[in-house]
Order: C-alpha cells, then sequence, then structure tokens
C-alpha cells in the first residue's frame, strides 16, 4: 500500500452581491418588507471592499491566518493583495455570471446582450482563458428581462439593482428544478469548477491524468425523482476538460470533505486510481444568512461571497505532506452528540491510538467560520468555542497545564478566517495553508476535523464528523 | 420547577443538543411541546 499525499491545493472566492437576495434567509425576508430590502441593497460591498477584507485574502492562502490584523476587520486597511492572490483568486461578480454562462449545458442562464459581450470579453482576457467556453458564454446573450419575466423564472442582478441575467426553471411542475435550485447548484458547479482550473493551471496538472472527482459540497442535484441524487463532481469534472475523469458525491453535511479526502486517499493507498481530485464548490443558500445582526450593527451584508475549493490526492511523491490514513477519527453513533464527546472522538481518540499526545499536532484545523459573520447574529465564535473543547481535552489527558489553554489556543488554534459557507469552512479551506506549513513551514503535524449537523434533515437526532491527520513528508517512502 | 408548564426547546449543534435539554426539562416536571437542535451558522 502507497501512502497517499496531497500534492496541491487551491482556493477560490466569487463575490456575488447581487446573488446574495437569492440566499435563503433574504429571499425570504426581503419580499415581504421593502424597507428592509433597500437596507440590505444598500449595505453591499463593492469588489474592491471584498478583495480588501483580510479574511477573503487569508482563505485564498495570502496570508495564514493567525497574521490576520486585530479586528474590526470590516475597517481594517488593504494589505495590498489583489484578487489574484494565493492559491486563488476572488473572481468579481459579473465575471461569475458568465462563468456560470459558460458551464449551463441546459441554456439556463440568459445574460442580457450587452452583458454577454462584456463578460465574454473580460473571460477572454482571464488567465484560465482558455479553459473557459468562451463561445458558450456569448450565445447566453440576449434578452435577460425578457426571460426573467417568465413564469418560474429569477432575474439576477450585478451589485443592488441593475438586472444582468436570469435563469428559467427547468419543468413547470418539479419542485427540484425551479430555478432558485437550478441557480444553486449551477453557483456551486460554476464556483467548484473555478476552483479545479486553477489548481490544474496553478500546478502544471495535465487535465488527463486525473482519474477521479470526488465532490464535497452541500447542494442536491437530481429532479422529482432522485432529490440529491448527485454526481456533480463528474459535471465538475467534464467543464473543467478533464475527460478521462468519473466521479462522485460524498455527502455529510458540512463534514463531507474530510470523509472525500479519506476516501480519495484510501482509493490512491489501495491503487484503485492514481490521481484523485477531491471538489467544493460554494453553497448559495448560505449568502447573506445572518444579514440581519450585521445590518443592526452598521455592518455591510458579509456573506457576499460563494467559496470554492479543490486539492489533488496521488502516490507518494516524497515531498508533499501525507494523509495519514492511520489517523482517521470517526464519530461513532455510541459517542452522543454533546461536543465534547465529539471533540474527543475526533481529537483525542485517533492520536491515543497512535501513541502521540496532543502537542504532537501543531494546527488543529476545524470549523473556521469567521467570528466577524457570525457573532453579530448571536452565533458566538465557532472556532475558539472548539478550541477550548480541544485544550480542554488536552488538559484532562494531562498533555497541558491548565494554565496554559490560551497558548495552546494561540498557536496551535486559529482564527476564524472562512465565509460562512458550511463545508468549506468546514478544514477544507486550510488545505493550502496546511501545504505551506507542512512544506516550506514548521509543522510537522495538522489534524483536519470536520462536523456536520445530521439532525437538520429530520432523519435522525445524530450529528456526524470525521478527523485526519496530515503530516510532514520525510521523504523515505510510505 | 417546570410543573405544568408547556416548553419550547432549541438546542444548539455546538452547545447542547435539544434531546438532551428536553430530557432535563421533562425530568423537571416540564412538557415539551416541541424540541428540536439547531445550526446557527
Amino acid at each position: 500500500m502507497t501512502a497517499p499525499v496531497i500534492s496541491a491545493a487551491s482556493a477560490v472566492l466569487a463575490h456575488v452581491p447581487g446573488l446574495a437576495r437569492h440566499g435563503s434567509k433574504p429571499s425570504r425576508e426581503l419580499a415581504r418588507d421593502p424597507e428592509l430590502e433597500s437596507r440590505f441593497l444598500g449595505a453591499l460591498r463593492t469588489f474592491e471592499q471584498a478583495v480588501a477584507y483580510a479574511p477573503h485574502q487569508a482563505f485564498l492562502g495570502a496570508r495564514h491566518p493567525r497574521d490576520l490584523p486585530e479586528r474590526p476587520w470590516v475597517a481594517a486597511s488593504p494589505d495590498g493583495e489583489g484578487r489574484f492572490a494565493g492559491a486563488g483568486e476572488l473572481m468579481p461578480e459579473d465575471e461569475f455570471l458568465g462563468l456560470m454562462a459558460a458551464v449551463d449545458e441546459f441554456d439556463l442562464v440568459k445574460l442580457g446582450g450587452a452583458d454577454a459581450d462584456a463578460t465574454a470579453g473580460k473571460l477572454a482576457r482571464h488567465p484560465l482563458a482558455d479553459c473557459i467556453d468562451l463561445e458558450r458564454v456569448a450565445a447566453a446573450g440576449g434578452d435577460a428581462e425578457a426571460v426573467a419575466s417568465e413564469p418560474g423564472a429569477l432575474p439576477l442582478h450585478l451589485g443592488g439593482d441593475r438586472l444582468a441575467a436570469a435563469i428559467r426553471r427547468a419543468d413547470e411542475f418539479d419542485q427540484a428544478l425551479t430555478a432558485t435550485v437550478l441557480l444553486e447548484n449551477l453557483a456551486t458547479k460554476a464556483s467548484a469548477t473555478l476552483a479545479l482550473l486553477r489548481l490544474l493551471a496553478d500546478h502544471g496538472i495535465e487535465a488527463d491524468s486525473i482519474d477521479y472527482v470526488i465532490g464535497a459540497g452541500e447542494e442536491a442535484i437530481g429532479d422529482r425523482y432522485q432529490r440529491g441524487g448527485g454526481n456533480l463532481a463528474k459535471a465538475v469534472a467534464g467543464a473543467a476538460g478533464l475527460g478521462e475523469a468519473s466521479g462522485m458525491d460524498v455527502k455529510n453535511f458540512c463534514a463531507a470533505p474530510v470523509p472525500a479526502l479519506v476516501v480519495a486517499g484510501s482509493l490512491v493507498a489501495s491503487g484503485v486510481f492514481r490521481r484523485v481530485a477531491v471538489v467544493a464548490g460554494g453553497s448559495l443558500p448560505k449568502l447573506g444568512m445572518k444579514f440581519q445582526g450585521h445590518l443592526k450593527h452598521d455592518l455591510p451584508v458579509l456573506e457576499d461571497v460563494l467559496g470554492g475549493s479543490a486539492l489533488l490526492i496521488e502516490a507518494d511523491d516524497g515531498s508533499s505532506p501525507r494523509v495519514r490514513l492511520d489517523s482517521v477519527g470517526r464519530h461513532p453513533v455510541s459517542a452522543g452528540s454533546s461536543n465534547p464527546k465529539v471533540m474527543e472522538a475526533l481529537a483525542v481518540a485517533p492520536l491515543e491510538r497512535l501513541g502521540m499526545g496532543m502537542l504532537d499536532v501543531d494546527d488543529y484545523a476545524t470549523e473556521l467560520h469567521n467570528p466577524e459573520i457570525t457573532e453579530p447574529q448571536g452565533s458566538g465564535n465557532v472556532p475558539e468555542r472548539n478550541y477550548k473543547t480541544i485544550a480542554a481535552l488536552a488538559v484532562r489527558r494531562g498533555d497541558l497545564a491548565r494554565e496554559d489553554i490560551g497558548d495552546f489556543v494561540e498557536k496551535r488554534g486559529m482564527p476564524g478566517f472562512a465565509p460562512t459557507q458550511g463545508h468549506i469552512a468546514s478544514a477544507l479551506c486550510y488545505l493550502p495553508h496546511a501545504q505551506a506549513r507542512l512544506t516550506d513551514g514548521d509543522a510537522t503535524r495538522v489534524q483536519l476535523i470536520a462536523k456536520g449537523s445530521l439532525f437538520l434533515g429530520r432523519m435522525s437526532e445524530q450529528s456526524d464528523g470525521m478527523s485526519v491527520i496530515l503530516e510532514r513528508n520525510d521523504g523515505e517512502g510510505g | 420547577m417546570f410543573d405544568g408548564k408547556q416548553i419550547i426547546v432549541l438546542g444548539e449543534r455546538d452547545g447542547i443538543a435539544g434531546p438532551a435539554i428536553a430530557a432535563c426539562v421533562k425530568s423537571a416536571g416540564g412538557n415539551v411541546t416541541f424540541a428540536s437542535t439547531e445550526c446557527f451558522v
């Protein structure tokens, strides 16, 4: 059995303030309160503000989250990084609408005529232009206003008020193929495709060298007979030109990326596939989810970006961080759902099994939601809460003195920096940093910890999670 | 302490789950009319 390694990782954001009104919460609240809608639209960020927002630069991998300035980050001065930074890019909304049209194989998206030409022109100058179907973007041009007025269609805006496109429903009666559902799925497909294209381009990876793609997003792809049937992964593989790849999705709410990574590593370790990519696109329903808290505190609508991530797993190359498949932690049914029990199963049990202590892990990457987004709505500081629990478990094990909890949290934890995009924030967002820390940096081990809220689907009261350790490659084979 | 009270329980993912709170409420004499665990991020 060969040791699998993560040889490349990418991270992308799409700034989509115009789409934020289609997030689940805004779409319900704004429709019944014109005054609130006006305040919402007036609080959207510009592209420049989104690029300058320090947590976004941390998400792209341009700066480590522990190097973020003191909060508030909304008012912090830009650090000079641009839209292309770190392990990816932050794409503006007009280009993203064009990208959605480029990956739309069913003529669902109609761009305004002038917008289609302008967007195709901008995408033609994009570094990934050769990989984007510009002819399809241009062909999507037409009368967006007319399409937007069709029954069941949704208007798509740039920023606050300019109608620039529309999306049709695919069926008059099928609730799984409404314009709202298709917009969500197409946004996920486009952002995942962008992340995968960046992965290939930035690391010189041949598209046809990838055998398999695993999707780890939370969207539900299917029609009325199989809502959530899935395999967005293969759709993304096709859109990114991976002619030799097949794929599948791994579903586990926000936790999915870690199981997806473990499955990918297992496929490589067993020799079933040589190169496996894990991809995840953004979650449109979560846009603007906590906007009421932001408006209440005179903040802009901070949930205005879609995230996307991709990583490549292959056989040991002697230098890339190894995926320690013997370190996988799972959350068994018997563990129950209290947070300390969950963390014990995920963070502590795997280390005990390997004969390690909790100080043998340099970085704990858990749910890294940006607290500047969650606190104004009363959701607290999620990563800090998790790190305190992990530190308390280290004290109980005798690995740490009680008075050193603060130091543990500061040095082995980190501030949350990810947009509140569920699975994107759930450890996956740390991959570009883990790569850097385990190769050029001074870390030896990073533990990824993901949790998923199964109870939201009303099929179980349980939650779930999985963890895995990434380790510096000593170059001596698996 | 909850004798005769109708209680709505909202648990939180990272805190205490709805069923655990509901069990406490019932043991204190309350009648749980609705219990749920939610994710607020």
